[in-house]
């Protein structure tokens, strides 16, 4: 199928039609006579938007989502990158997962998936997992992580650091300093004691932060710290990056909106790992994402089935569903605030992240030659957020009857209309 | 709105409800006064001082909330309990005379009904009103009477006493679009 | 008022008139009327998912005073000890027609998954929920200080109170602070730092580290029961120096002021938090606070449950 894209606005604010043939972007001239015609005036296109930070639950919890439909849940949400990690059953931390998983992405066709290699064997902080049969496999991992758990061990996080310079790979970082964080429920703060659940200390996020750039530093190696979510946290990155240490660092939409407010009743479709913080935080992650010391938004998309939500908060699981949400939410906190440009939003959810993790044919140029991997959004639009018609199997999103800017009309991975009409 | 029993009525009534009982019982010993908060509570407590003036003793008298004991309870939104107040003689073996301000459906005297017989076997009980409009709802009628109003039921009477009010009447008033 | 799950909930005029409520219900239970026919025919459940056989008692005996019927359900060690099921457990409460529960559970928050979400129609009171609040405890408590104390006022204003102890992890206190202070009383916490709430700083209380200064200026002191597994969390360093700094000893109780009355919620642990001549001395009022919870429960059940049904229930 080929497509010519009429007066869309590019990431820059200029006009441009934009003619897709096979996989790539081509000069109108050599499109075939039978291609379609979509007119996108008034609508924002940016590089299809890629996601370093994802769950997909398969294979183990099929039940709340698979490699499938958090596919499709991806590029509803406008992305056409997404990166599976290791918390699956079995762990993805051998060779024959990872394909595992990065097959069923190419069977769902939709959009890439490039699985995430657990950085210790079952996610035990104890051993190295196969770090080089990842990387060598048909999945070509390059991002580690053991996401959900924090590489605890400096040994094992300084080891590790050092093996994957030989991949070019990059450690991912689940900040938390598990002794400080024992059956923590939520931010440690004044709503945690009022409500009598047990506080998260910032300090447990930014120790583990302080010391991976250093560690990184001392390594001269790649790290990239998953979900920031406290103002302290954005100060060391700034710190690192004036050093020099190659750091990068995420934020998810879930914490450039939300706030501990949000736990005042007890309803854990609020509660997740990192926790809401303050809104002094989300300030300071809002600024940190603009001014480039936190490299891309990252959705931490964690679907849960409904009964690990209908529950008592300190028994509910942690975690927001997020792909079919991020877009708007970074244009309501970032692009509406006037803090970002949409070129700034096609950097953090598509070029920077794509640069990270190393993923070849996307955050490329909307340019002739490139790969297609595109996504129209309808800025002007609002839609309201409905957890009964999204796709993701599951629907704990915390955004549920949310008034939201921005709606992804058209979705092309690979030059194929995989989302939109 | 009107007067239709001024505060000189009203204190003749009281007077004579008075003698009326101090007659059935052949004086003050062994009756208890009970009245019914609050505008009956202060009733009780003027047809008591109305037997102390004639009879020059102190008759036993107290007060007997009726709130827990309403059938009624699951139409209104809760209310606060008054106080119930028996004299130290308590009420086995006395004559208790029950005290209220109007009495109407009957419905209140049966709660206190209920009530006392929570509290122990009185060897009669009897009921003394300010007013009575009619419209009874139960078999229930009043042994003391100060003023038989006839009213319908749309109708709103209201005993104002100084103790509450500030004033002593009766008035009536069409009531309200029900 | 539809349930009782915080003492946010009560204004505090609310909070006043089941004080009052509970005085009245006082005097006629304890004079001429053991039992009420109030709540005939009402059916409430005593939803355990912890062990209090205390607090069980006082709600049980309160319903049963006011001629409810009561079911008891005690779930610790069954499948309410996980939490998936409770809501499960709150339909079935519901199937059976329940007309209140009170809960006590080990989840913070829980009452209020009860009363949010559309599991169940019934009000809902909290008994104790994890380290959060304990708003039946508080009005009792209240309730004691305001008899002994209160000098015929309606409320606690100006009155001087020492909560001492565990204040990190007590519904009890948690409650108080909400309870006592919106009844214009005077709250100071004593504790080792490592027991006090982050950001207590911003509670409208005074916070002490040292007993020996607070004793002689409190018209009531509230001692709090000290868990043994707080020893193996560090939270100090071991019974014998947390009672010489924190525990109310003979001494101490010498050092109160003359009226001072003493409280404890109980269960107490003799010798750690109190000692037992303090605990069982002239000024304690122990004892008095339990039975003074019977009147106080039955006030709350009369007040949710005595009059119409609140519009809003899934009925």
């Amino acid at each position: 199928m080929s497509y010519l894209l009429k007066n869309a606005t590019m990431p820059n604010g200029s006009k441009a039609d934009l003619a897709i043939h096979d996989s790539h972007f081509v000069p109108e001239s050599s499109l075939p006579k039978d291609h379609q015609v979509i007119d996108l005036a008034g609508k924002q296109v940016l590089p299809g938007l890629v996601d370093l930070h994802t769950h997909l639950r398969e294979p183990g919890f099929e039940e709340s989502e698979t490699v499938a439909t958090g596919s499709l849940s991806a590029v509803r949400g406008g992305f056409t990158a997404i990166s599976a990690m290791a918390n699956t059953a079995p762990v993805a931390d051998t060779a024959g997962v990872v394909e595992q998983v990065y097959r069923l992405g190419q069977a769902a066709g939709l959009c890439d998936v490039f699985p995430i290699g657990a950085v210790t064997q079952g996610l035990n902080g104890q051993t190295l997992s196969e770090i080089g049969a990842m990387a060598d496999s048909a999945a070509r991992v390059r991002v580690f992580s053991d996401d959900g758990k924090c590489v605890f061990d400096p040994l094992i996080m300084r080891r590790a650091l050092e093996y994957v310079k030989k991949f070019d790979g990059v450690i991912a970082q689940h900040a938390q300093e598990p002794t400080l964080t024992q059956d923590a429920q939520m931010n440690e703060g004044e709503i945690s004691a009022q409500l009598g659940l047990k506080g998260w200390p910032a300090v447990a996020e930014e120790a583990i932060i302080a010391r991976d750039v250093l560690l990184a530093e001392h390594t001269k190696s790649r790290l990239h710290i998953c979900h920031l979510t406290t103002a302290g946290g954005v100060e060391i990155i700034r710190w690192a990056k004036a050093r020099g240490i190659q750091v990068t660092a995420e934020v998810t939409p879930h914490h450039l909106l939300l706030t501990d407010d949000y736990a005042k009743n007890y309803d854990p479709i609020f509660k997740v790992n990192p926790p809401l913080r303050l809104e002094s935080d989300v300030l300071a992650l809002r600024a940190g994402l603009a001014d480039g010391t936190i490299d891309i938004v990252a959705t931490d998309h964690a679907p849960h089935s409904s009964e690990s939500k209908d529950c008592e908060w300190s028994v509910a699981s942690f975690g927001m569903v997020g792909l079919e949400t991020a877009l708007s939410i970074v244009i309501k906190t970032m692009v509406e605030t006037g803090a970002m440009t949409y070129a700034d939003v096609a950097d953090r959810l598509s070029i920077a992240p794509a640069r990270i993790a190393r993923y070849e044919n996307h955050g490329q140029p909307l340019e002739i030659g490139n790969v297609a991997n595109l996504t129209v959004v309808d800025t002007a639009s609002n839609w309201i957020v409905d957890r009964d018609l999204m796709s993701t199997r599951s629907k704990n999103t915390p955004f549920h009857g949310f008034e939201l800017p921005g709606v992804v009309t058209h979705t092309f991975f690979n030059g194929k209309l995989v989302f939109g009409e | 709105m009107k007067t239709v029993l001024p505060a000189p009525d009203m204190s003749r009534a009281i007077v004579r409800i008075a003698h009326e009982i101090l007659e059935r019982y052949d004086g003050a010993d062994s009756i208890t006064l009970l009245g019914i908060p609050t505008r009956g509570a202060h009733l009780a407590t003027r047809i008591a001082a109305a037997i102390n003036a004639i009879e020059g003793g102190q008759v036993a008298v107290g007060t007997l909330d009726t709130t827990m004991h309403r059938d009624d309870l699951r139409t209104r939104s809760p209310k606060a309990l008054l106080p119930t107040l028996i004299p130290p003689a308590g009420v086995e073996g006395r004559h208790v005379v029950l005290v209220d301000d109007v009495l109407f459906s009957g419905r209140t005297i049966r709660a206190a009904l209920d009530a006392l017989g929570e509290i122990g076997r009185p060897t009669s009980v009897s009921l003394a009103v300010l007013v009575d409009r009619g419209h009874r709802e139960l078999p229930i009628k009043a042994d003391f009477v100060g003023k038989n109003i006839p009213t319908s039921r749309t109708e709103i009477i209201k005993v104002n006493l100084v103790e509450v009010d500030g004033t002593d009447e009766v008035t009536i008033a069409e009531g309200g679009s029900k | 008022m539809k349930h009782l799950l915080s003492i946010n909930d009560l204004s505090r005029d609310e909070a006043i008139l089941i004080l009052d409520t509970a005085a009245e219900l006082a005097r006629i239970s304890d004079g001429p009327m053991k039992k009420l026919p109030t709540l005939r025919g009402r059916t409430i459940v005593n939803l355990f998912a912890e062990d209090s056989t205390r607090t069980r008692i006082s709600f049980e005996a309160a319903a049963k005073r006011l001629s409810a019927d009561v079911i008891n359900f005690s779930a610790k060690g069954s499948s309410l000890s996980k939490g998936e099921s409770l809501k499960d457990t709150a339909q079935t409460l519901q199937a059976m027609g329940a007309d209140a529960v009170v809960i006590r559970h080990p989840a913070s928050g829980a009452p209020f998954r009860l009363a949010d979400n559309q599991w169940m129609s019934g009000a809902v009171i909290n008994a104790g929920d994890g380290t959060h609040e304990h708003p039946s405890q508080a009005l009792l408590d209240a309730y004691t200080m305001r008899k002994h104390l209160g000098k015929g006022a309606k409320d606690l204003a100006g009155l001087r109170v020492a909560i001492v102890g565990d204040i990190l992890h007590s519904r009890v206190a948690r409650s108080n602070v909400l309870l006592l202070t919106k009844l214009g009383a005077h709250v100071t916490l004593v504790a080792p730092p490592t027991l006090l709430p982050f950001g207590v700083d911003s509670w409208p209380v005074t916070v002490s580290y040292d007993l020996d200064l607070v004793i002689p200026q409190v018209d009531a002191i509230m001692m709090l029961r000290i868990q043994q597994e707080r020893m193996h969390e560090i939270f100090f360093p071991s019974a014998r120096e947390y009672s010489r700094y924190f525990g109310l000893n003979r001494d101490r109780v010498n050092a109160l002021n003359p009226n001072a009355i003493i409280m404890h919620p109980g269960p107490m642990n003799r010798g750690l938090e109190i000692t037992a001549d303090a605990a069982d001395s002239a000024r304690s009022v122990i004892v008095e606070q339990v039975s003074n919870g019977v009147s106080v429960r039955m006030a709350i059940l009369y007040l949710l449950l005595g009059g119409a049904p609140i519009e809003g229930g899934i009925n």
